[in-house]
C-alpha cells in the first residue's frame, strides 16, 4: 500500500481571488480610476440602462465599458455608439469574471486616464456575486418582469451590492410586481442598500441614478486623497 | 458552470501549494463545503474528475468533500438554529435580526501526497 503524507492547507478557495481583487482595487484607486461592477440576470436591461446612463456620466467623466459575455460582441457594438471606450470580454464558458480576468480586461481597455470603468458582468444572479472583481462599487439591476421575490431567492447578490436598480418600471401596470415588497425584501438582506426605480426605455429615474453614481465616485476620489 | 470556475481556482491554488512544498503529485484533496455555499458537490466532483485528467499534478487525485451544516444565530434571543429548514426568521422569537455563523465555507482543508 502506498504511503501518504498530509499537508494542512486551510485556505479559502476564494482567498487568491480576494487578494488579487484587493490589490487591483488599490492600484485603480491610486491611478484615479473608479471601477463599477454591474450585475443582473440576462435580459434585465444592463446594456439599455448603460445606453441611457453613459451620456449623463460623460458630461463630467471619462468613461470606459467592459462587456463580459460568454460569447458574441453585440453588446460592445451597441455601447460603442455612445462614444465610450468599449471592449468585449469573452469568458469562454465561465459564468462570471474574477479579479484576474478583470485586470486583463482593464489592460486591454487601456484604463489609464479614465475616471470610471463600468464592468458589465455576465448575466447571472448567482456566480458573479461570489467573485470579487476588484470593483469599488457593486451595483445590480432587477427588472420588473423578474418578480419582487428575487432578494429572497438570491440573497448574496443583494447583500453584496450598494444599490439595486429596479428597471422596466414602464411595465409595472402589467405585472404583479410590488415595489414596496422588493424594497422590504432587499433591505432584510442589506439594510443600507440604495434603491433606484428606473425605466431605461423612457429614461425615467436615470438622472437620479447618474447623480448618485457621480457622488459615489467623488467619495472614492476623496478616499484616494486622504491616503496620499 | 459555476463549478467549472471554482475548480480552476482550486487547481491554481493547488499548483502554488505544490510548488511551495516541492510536490509533484497530489493524491487526495479534502475540501470543506458549507451547506449553504452555492456549490453543488455532485457537479463539483464531475468537473473535478474532468480537470484531473488534463492536469499532471492531479492525475487520479481523489476529491473528498466534508459538509459543514449551516447554523444561524439570532441577535434578539441569542439562540442558534439550523439555517436550511428555518431561514432568516428565528423560530424561537420571530426576529429577523439573525446572521449566519457557519455554513458558507469553501475551504481547501488539506492535501495528501505520496510519501518519499
Amino acid at each position: 500500500m502506498d504511503r501518504y503524507r498530509i499537508i494542512e492547507v486551510k485556505q479559502s478557495v476564494f482567498a487568491d481571488n480576494d487578494a488579487e481583487a484587493a490589490s487591483l482595487r488599490a492600484e485603480l484607486r491610486a491611478q484615479g480610476t473608479c471601477l463599477i461592477n454591474l450585475m443582473s440576470s440576462p435580459g434585465s436591461g444592463k446594456t439599455t440602462t448603460l445606453l441611457r446612463l453613459l451620456p449623463l456620466l460623460q458630461r463630467t467623466l471619462r468613461v470606459g465599458v467592459m462587456e463580459a459575455d460568454i460569447d458574441s460582441d453585440v453588446d460592445a457594438d451597441t455601447v460603442s455608439r455612445t462614444g465610450a471606450k468599449v471592449i468585449q470580454l469573452h469568458t469562454g464558458g465561465m459564468c462570471h469574471l474574477d479579479a484576474a480576468m478583470t485586470r486583463e480586461g482593464l489592460r486591454q481597455l487601456g484604463a489609464q486616464g479614465l475616471d470610471l470603468v463600468i464592468l458589465e458582468n455576465v448575466g447571472n444572479l448567482v456566480c458573479p456575486a461570489e467573485f470579487d472583481t476588484g470593483a469599488h462599487l457593486d451595483l445590480m439591476i432587477l427588472s420588473v418582469p423578474e418578480g419582487h421575490d428575487k432578494p429572497l431567492k438570491y440573497p448574496l447578490i443583494f447583500q453584496r451590492c450598494s444599490a439595486m436598480i429596479v428597471n422596466k418600471t414602464d411595465v409595472l401596470p402589467y405585472f404583479d410586481f410590488d415595489l414596496d415588497k422588493v424594497t422590504q425584501f432587499a433591505r432584510q438582506r442589506n439594510p443600507g442598500i440604495q434603491i433606484f426605480p428606473i425605466s431605461a426605455k423612457t429614461g425615467e429615474g436615470v438622472e437620479a441614478l447618474a447623480a448618485w453614481i457621480c457622488a459615489q465616485i467623488d467619495k472614492e476620489k476623496e478616499k484616494k486623497e486622504t491616503r496620499l | 458552470m459555476h463549478e467549472l470556475g471554482v475548480v480552476f481556482h482550486i487547481a491554481d491554488s493547488l499548483a502554488k501549494i505544490a510548488e511551495e512544498n516541492h510536490v509533484a503529485r497530489i493524491s487526495r484533496v479534502t475540501l470543506q463545503l458549507g451547506e449553504v455555499s452555492t456549490v453543488v458537490p455532485e457537479y463539483l466532483t464531475d468537473v473535478w474528475n474532468w480537470n484531473c485528467k488534463r492536469t499532471p499534478l492531479l492525475t487520479g487525485c481523489v476529491l473528498e468533500i466534508e459538509r459543514i451544516p449551516a447554523v444561524t444565530h439570532c441577535g434578539a434571543c441569542g439562540q442558534d438554529y439550523p439555517t436550511v429548514p428555518q431561514g432568516k426568521r428565528c423560530p424561537r422569537c420571530g426576529s429577523e435580526d439573525t446572521w449566519l455563523i457557519q455554513g458558507n465555507e469553501f475551504i481547501i482543508k488539506e492535501i495528501a501526497v505520496p510519501d518519499g
